[in-house]
């Protein structure tokens, strides 16, 4: 079961999404939901709500618990969530990417865009539209981050092992890729225990 | 090449807008306490709708300095309203760069005829319904965004309910169609046939739907999104109540937690006096904020 974060945002985009590739998945918005999945997608939305909620709603250490043994899918607002230093008090970092990002980096909704991206995702390399809405910038790339994809020479799609993070919204275009994986990973680590 | 301003994009904001609350603000220090209080954008406006009720005269769009200021002060989208055909004074909030614009009846109308061709615009639009048919009107100008009008500046719920349940039930009827009913439905409710097409597949509208007009309570908003609605707009709920920055928090914990009567029980306790709202019916017709526009 995938869990989908559902405080705030377009989580139910991700969850047609996983519906459609025969992926169950529910809405996470409780502690003690983090025992019964097995990947998490942190979707966009607005990332200091969301940060608030996380934080009012006691789901910081449950998140980061979940982080150290499972997969994390992160797009735009939720890669925001992961990083090491958001540049921003407003939002509280989850220090899961050795990242360091800046919010709404590419200005007002007016100058949002689409675009085609290369992404290299294990050995294969698949052209996809992303969608940028007041989408952030990463700024600095740390320790064990291997680079997916980039536009116009920044970090747009990022992975530290298990995790993904992008700055964009693959769900917006239908763009499937990166959902897939997760759930290839939750097969790798559910085998791993199983071991 | 990457492409700028697409009718995808519009909508796209308006996705990540979902499961929060929009608050009406009237200048930097309730724009600040609407963002601590877990506001997913703000409302930019010179007057809320119940002092525009209130004080009467012409309402229009707001003074871009006030605008302007509160940009500066927020991370959060900043929309802001302008009048019903009032194409200039959206263009200049287009210059402006605001995040969304409301095409609202709560300002004074300027044109009685026609609303604005939004299609033009780079910047997303949202604008307000009292029914299926005054909806799809809206979305065939380029509206990327829907809200129930319900009555602004009421503190009445009453009206959105009816409004949003108008449009499900409308949206419900066209999805037992046959093609030849649905160019019939087309025609009676004013809309256009390929937008009527397309909500009788896809069962919802094409564009988010959320609520507005008369929300001044957690259980208010609960009560709009177990209706369907998306997200919430406070307008004068907040700022007209006795406790501006606790009450804004509590609703936007309702809207992340509506399903859960419990947890409601605690975001509902320890408020303070909510606005003291209007019956619809001591309102004359004619100063009924849901009646301007088509």
């Amino acid at each position: 079961m995938i869990g989908v974060l559902a405080l705030q945002g377009n989580f139910t985009k991700h969850i047609e999404l996983l519906k459609r590739l025969g992926i169950s998945s529910t809405e996470v918005r409780y502690p003690d939901q983090f025992n019964d999945i097995d990947g998490l997608v942190l979707p966009g939305g607005e990332s200091s709500v969301i940060s608030d909620l996380i934080v009012r709603n006691d789901l910081l250490e449950p998140i980061v618990e979940f982080s150290r043994v499972k997969p994390i899918l992160a797009t735009c607002a939720g890669i925001i969530l992961m990083s090491k230093k958001t540049n921003d008090p407003r939002v509280i970092p989850l220090n899961i990417f050795d990242i360091e990002i800046n919010r709404n980096a590419y200005g007002r909704q007016i100058h949002s865009f689409f675009d085609t991206i290369q992404v290299d995702l294990n050995g294969t390399t698949s052209s996809i539209v992303a969608s940028f809405i007041r989408a952030p910038k990463i700024a600095k790339l740390g320790n064990d981050i291997e680079v997916l994809a980039t536009h116009n020479g920044t970090p747009v799609a990022i992975r530290n092992d298990r995790h993904i993070g992008l700055t964009f919204h693959p769900e917006l275009n239908n763009e499937t890729i990166f959902h897939s994986f997760l759930f290839q990973m939750k097969k790798k680590v559910d085998t791993l225990s199983a071991n | 090449m990457s492409k700028k301003g697409s009718f995808d994009l519009k909508v796209g904001l308006a996705e990540m807008l979902k499961g929060g609350v929009i608050m009406d603000v009237m200048n930097v220090d309730q724009a600040k306490i609407a963002e601590d209080a877990g506001a997913v954008a703000v409302m930019a406006l010179e007057r809320i709708p119940a002092l525009i009720r209130e004080e009467g005269g012409i309402a229009r769009a707001s003074d871009p300095q006030m605008i302007r200021e509160i940009q500066d002060s927020v991370s959060i989208p900043v929309m802001a309203k302008v009048r019903i055909g009032h194409f200039a004074e959206a263009q200049i909030l287009e210059a402006m760069e605001v995040d969304f614009i409301d095409e609202s009846e709560v300002l004074t109308p300027a044109d009685e005829h026609n609303h604005i061709w939004k299609h033009d615009f780079k910047v997303p639009f949202v604008c307000g319904c009292r029914n299926l048919g005054e909806a799809l009107r809206r979305i065939g100008e380029g509206a990327a965004m829907i809200r129930t009008k319900g009555e602004a500046g009421s503190g009445n719920i009453v009206e959105a309910v009816r409004h949003m349940r108008q449009v499900k039930s409308d949206i419900k009827k066209l999805t037992t169609m046959d093609r030849e009913e649905m160019m019939a439905a087309a025609k009676d409710m004013g809309a256009p046939f390929s937008l009527v097409e397309q909500v009788a597949k896809i069962g919802k509208l094409p564009v988010p739907n959320f609520a507005a007009g008369g929300v001044a309570t957690p259980a208010d908003a609960s009560l709009m999104m177990q209706l369907g609605s998306e997200t919430v707009f406070v307008g004068s709920g907040i700022f007209m109540s006795d406790d501006p920055g606790p009450r804004a928090k509590a609703i936007v914990d309702a809207v992340t937690y509506y399903k859960d009567p419990k947890k409601m029980v605690e975001i509902s306790t320890d408020l303070q006096t909510a606005m003291k709202g209007i019956e619809i019916s001591e309102i004359p017709e004619n100063e009924r904020l849901q009646e301007r526009g088509w």
